[in-house]
């Protein structure tokens, strides 16, 4: 079944370019502190992120998932190995910390709209930082967008008045609005009750749907994952490592009847003990987040 | 169930003040008034008079009913509202005097030059000291170890160094309220949250972008909580010094009135200093609700974070 995204005039038709947002991660090895006496957080890990598809990591708090994150969006080096994206060295031996930019953008465990922007001093603030628009353009785009994504009349509100399910959207429209070529989440729907969290997982399906980015998306929720990724990689505690590949293949677009099919019950079956195994792992090495 | 109620129409009152005004002064305005009308009908006023009776209450039983030994020396309160609203003061200070006012204008011009400088500087070298780890190795230690001299160590100091009666004054002052502004935002600029400058970093802003829109903004919570504290201390040193040099000022009132024994002004000066100590205060925590209206609309919200 194939998709074919809905014409909508805020998301750009990102389909119809060619697919970008790729990331190889080849042999990456992180250790904290000195080489010999420090904490291997990752430890040679090897996966590809594909183009225009979800790719979710999986693991226990503090198997080093998010240290995978952080070394893409260059807010933290790395000790060996190499990452790319769509064949330009992000980070490699001869530069073990990439520079971050908006072309990865995170969206954060705990969200991180400036409390003290509107809602759309916070959209528009990346094109407008960076010279790329006008004010009046970008809030234009904004506009334009947020209406897309279902955000209407918040525009002058400030994150801290508006709900945490609607403020995790304005910070997707936020990174949106740059055009990355992938979007990086980590953990961002951790906070939110299962209810609300359900919601989400469809409003960013619908996203994803009109702009096919690239989704780079760390959860310790299998089901999240098994329902979001077209790839799931299970990955081992401390030291970080993918420990099981999956290509999910249920068709999108999914919805929330997908979680009752025996497909996905299939995946859940075959999945779920190996993450309990490595949660196991984690307990009893004491969950540490890094 | 008086409780809930005020701040469930607080909310519903924001929400709609904000998606119908594109001008955030007029809800900024609007707000203020709605708190005030609660405030109004909320028990706090009159639980606050009472709390007033009371203070009053006890100094008059202790010193003009009981007479109890240790308040003797003590005016009462008949004889200092007497004197301070009398058109023709027995001790020659009261409303009607312009000296009084001379006094408070003093004081108060000191207190705003001496706190006006602590900001102008205390404010930016806190923020560079958040902000550059290698400039607060230079300049940290040197801060921390002047911060616990006391004002008045310095009156000898401020004296020889320099000339005539004001300046040393507003130096004294000044000292103690820009450590305090300084060492507060330091704090805010630590305080805040890495993901924000990561975002920031994120979607191309440059270092000094960084710098002017989200550890400036970020740190405002910390910045006004320190002029808070600042403005406070520099009532405190202010009065120290105008009692040591200077003519004119509340302290020097306070002073002069020791000793020529007119003790009911001694309580008037104090208690024009508390009032407009609260006022200045209160000021500077207006000015902060305006600057930081995210913070203001938030908290109105009960804060869910």
């Amino acid at each position: 079944m194939s998709v074919q995204p809905a014409p909508s005039r805020g998301f750009p038709p990102a389909a119809a370019q060619s697919r970008t947002g790729g990331v190889q991660i080849n042999d990456v090895v992180k250790i904290y502190g000195t080489s010999d006496t420090g904490v291997l957080a990752v430890d040679h890990c090897t996966f590809d992120v594909q183009p225009g598809k979800i790719t979710v990591v999986v693991g226990p708090s503090g198997c080093g998932k998010t240290t995978l994150l952080n070394a893409i969006a260059g807010f933290h080096s790395i000790s060996s190995g190499s990452i790319y994206l769509d064949d330009e060295l992000l980070c490699g031996p001869s530069r073990l910390k990439a520079q971050p930019g908006p072309d990865r953008i995170v969206v954060f465990q705990n969200g991180a709209l400036f409390p003290w922007k509107t809602n759309i001093e916070n959209v528009t603030f990346g094109p407008v930082m960076q010279g790329q628009l006008s004010r009046a353009e970008a809030y234009e785009k904004a506009r334009d967008m947020m209406a897309d994504a279902g955000l209407r009349d918040i525009e002058h509100n400030y994150p801290g008045e508006i709900s945490s399910g609607v403020r995790r959207r304005v910070e997707i429209v936020r990174a949106l609005m740059n055009d990355p070529k992938i979007l990086l989440l980590d953990e961002p729907y951790r906070a939110l009750d299962s209810l609300t969290k359900s919601v989400m997982h469809e409003a960013l399906l619908e996203i994803f749907y009109k702009t096919h980015v690239s989704i780079f998306f760390i959860t310790h929720d299998l089901e999240e994952a098994i329902f979001l990724g077209h790839r799931v990689v299970i990955m081992t505690t401390r030291p970080c490592r993918p420990k099981k590949i999956l290509d999910i293949d249920i068709p999108h677009p999914r919805d929330y009847s997908v979680l009752t099919t025996r497909r996905f019950r299939e995946f859940m079956d075959e999945t779920s003990a190996a993450v309990h195994e490595e949660a196991i792992k984690a307990f009893a090495a004491g969950e540490k987040e890094r | 169930m008086t409780e809930t109620s005020p701040a469930s129409l607080l909310t519903t009152h924001v929400n709609r003040g904000v998606a119908s005004d594109v001008s955030h002064g007029v809800s900024a305005t609007t707000i203020a008034l709605h708190r005030f009308m609660l405030w109004v009908k909320s028990p706090r006023p009159y639980l606050m008079l009472i709390g007033f009776a009371g203070f009053i209450g006890f100094w008059y039983l202790s010193v003009e009913v009981w007479k109890l030994p240790r308040f003797s020396e003590m005016p009462g309160p008949t004889q200092v509202f007497r004197e301070w609203f009398s058109r023709d003061p027995t001790y020659g200070t009261s409303i009607f005097t312009p000296e009084y006012y001379m006094h408070i204008w003093v004081s108060t011009r000191r207190i705003t030059i001496a706190f006006s400088l602590a900001t102008v500087i205390g404010v930016p070298l806190g923020l560079f000291l958040g902000w550059s780890e290698r400039f607060k190795q230079y300049v940290f230690p040197v801060f921390e170890l002047l911060r616990p001299v006391p004002p008045l160590a310095w009156v000898p100091l401020a004296i020889v160094m320099f000339k005539g009666s004001e300046t040393p004054v507003i130096f004294l002052t000044f000292l103690a309220s820009f450590y305090a502004t300084a060492l507060n935002t330091m704090l805010g600029v630590q305080s805040i949250d890495v993901s924000y400058i990561r975002a920031a970093n994120c979607l191309g802003a440059s270092r000094w972008q960084v710098f002017r829109h989200v550890i400036v903004p970020g740190s405002m919570p910390f910045i006004f909580t320190g002029l808070q504290i600042s403005v406070g201390v520099a009532w405190f040193s202010l009065v120290a010094g105008e009692m040591v040099s200077g003519q004119y000022g509340l302290g020097y009132l306070i002073n002069t009135s020791y000793t020529m024994v007119r003790y009911p002004t001694i309580i008037i000066g104090m208690i024009t200093l508390g009032i407009v100590g609260y006022i200045t205060s209160a000021g500077v925590r207006l000015v902060g609700d305006y600057l930081m209206q995210w913070r203001t609309r938030e908290l109105a919200l009960g804060g869910d974070r």
